[in-house]
């Protein structure tokens, strides 16, 4: 028998807030962090616009001492780091000093020490390699930011990163879900994170899959599901959720932010059509009817889908498969939106970010508007209902909700949320 | 420079790698970075970079080696900027 897992606290690092309370503002107006960096100008990228959050030192210090933010300097370890500590809080729970056996964390990450990286690569080369110090291999090694919350936080259970590219922040959610749900921990911390770095966003420059149309428009340049989208907005950033054995978090009394129902992760095989950057989508249609299965839901039963919807050519291919799994004829389809509008594709933090997203929503009962698709692709608006792409944000009633991701490697996850009645 | 403004620059050097605040107070030129500081030994070699980077001088392995007290460290550093 599965135990119930629920949500008791989250915390944002992004572009349009660092708390959940501005993210959720932004989310509900439409407000885009993305803009245009002179930084990427000068190093001639194609795509010279971003989102990367922007943090005040006090914010910083209010979590992390001096000597914790010396292993900070990785900018996507801090963005993990600081969503974590402040999902924990978020969820009032306290750190102790000795280990808590019955908690963990599952934090994915991608290259969160991007720039760490570039900075040894030069003291290596002039053979200083002494300069490296102690904190280098803390910050770019790829488990750099499980490592160091679960040191902050004296975490004694599973302390792992997961990585599966743009899959890993809900598929950290999924496997750290089903640890509790099979009775081997009591809370795990879940999320991802990734750099908002041009050492990162460079391979995807040169691959030439994020937008070169957008230099001087930064706010129209993700345009998730429109006819003119021209490829990503690529971004940096960190989402963390507190999950938690509904006995705990009934125990402590502790907010429930939402329930997780369910969720499966597969990959296509880059077989059938999939690659290692196309999905097979035979894969993303298991993938859906897995969770619906693993949550014990129809098709029927979801209001809300947050896509992974990147604005690139795939948007159509997407909603195609969303539609062939969830109904046969046009009368139905659930609310359809995309993040990725307002703050870019943050790569290995977007499911986490989706994720902390998706609870807002089912939490507080809305639909945030995706915006930049007032020109729906004609081969989406063809299958479904525009009326289910709300470009405004609406408030109704949000029992089911599913957040999904799909990474290059054909790999692909789907969460379900449920809301959670209190009393 | 003399001894005194270098502990004192020293002293700021090595307050964050303090596990705990109130050792600092206690420091002395006797006193052992290690065994009465509790410094991570880790972050030793962090602390051979501060100072390198504060003092503008070059600290060679032999050098860190034999930085084992406040006082070592003050002669170590007093050799390099009057060199």
């Amino acid at each position: 028998m599965k135990r119930r897992v629920v949500i008791t606290g989250m915390g944002v690092v992004s572009s349009i807030g660092n708390d959940l309370s501005t993210f959720e503002k932004n989310l509900r107006n439409g407000t885009s962090g993305i803009r245009h960096f002179p930084e990427l100008e000068q190093l001639q990228f194609g795509c010279q616009i971003g989102s990367r959050p922007e943090i005040p030192a006090e914010l910083i210090d209010l979590y992390f001492t001096p000597l914790q933010q010396k292993q900070l300097q990785a900018d996507g370890v801090l963005y993990g780091a600081l969503a974590s500590a402040m999902a924990w809080r978020d969820a009032q729970l306290a750190v102790g000093e000795t280990a808590d056996w019955d908690s963990g964390c599952i934090l994915g990450a991608g290259l969160a020490g991007a720039d760490v990286i570039r900075d040894s690569v030069y003291h290596i080369d002039a053979g200083n390699t002494r300069r490296l110090g102690s904190t280098t291999v803390p910050q770019t090694m790829s488990s750099a930011i499980s490592a160091f919350v679960g040191g902050y936080l004296g975490l004694g259970n599973r302390v792992s990163t997961n990585a599966s590219a743009c899959s890993t922040g809900t598929e950290a959610m999924i496997l750290a879900a089903e640890h509790i749900a099979a009775g081997k921990a009591e809370r795990m911390l879940a999320g991802g994170c990734d750099s908002g770095s041009p050492y990162v966003w460079a391979g995807f420059d040169a691959m030439r899959v994020t937008t070169r149309k957008h230099n001087t428009t930064p706010t129209l340049g993700s345009r998730p599901m429109s006819a003119t989208a021209s490829g990503f907005v690529p971004g940096g950033g960190g989402a963390a959720l507190v999950l938690e054995s509904l006995e705990s978090a009934m125990q402590r009394g502790a907010r429930i932010y939402a329930e997780i129902r369910g969720g499966f992760i597969n990959s296509g095989g880059q077989r059938g059509g999939g690659t290692m950057t196309a999905p097979n989508p035979e894969g993303i249609k298991r993938c859906i009817q897995g969770a619906l299965n693993d949550a014990e839901i129809t098709a029927r039963d979801l209001q809300l889908i947050s896509g992974h919807l990147t604005a690139t050519i795939f948007d159509a291919r997407e909603v195609e498969l969303w539609r062939t799994v969830l109904s046969q004829d046009s009368s139905f389809f659930p609310y359809l939106n995309a993040l990725k509008g307002l703050t870019g594709h943050c790569l290995s933090a977007s499911g986490a970010l989706e994720g902390v997203a998706t609870a807002l929503q089912v939490y507080a009962q809305f639909v945030h508007g995706s915006v930049n698709c007032e020109d729906l692709h004609p081969e989406i608006s063809a299958i479904i209902d525009p009326e289910n792409i709300p470009v405004q944000s609406l408030d109704v009633p949000i029992e089911f909700a599913a957040s999904s991701s799909f990474g290059f490697g054909d790999v692909n996850s789907v969460v379900i949320l449920q809301r959670f009645e209190h009393g | 420079m003399d001894d005194k403004e270098i502990e004192e620059k020293l002293r700021a050097i090595i307050k964050p790698y303090l596990p705990e605040e109130g050792l600092l107070d206690g420091i002395s030129r006797e006193t052992h970075m290690l065994n009465d500081l509790k410094i991570n030994s880790a972050h030793l070699v962090d602390i051979i970079l501060d100072a390198e980077d504060a003092f503008e001088i070059h600290i060679s392995d032999d050098d860190a080696e034999r930085m084992m007290t406040v006082q070592d460290a003050i002669d170590v550093i007093q050799s390099h900027l009057n060199a």
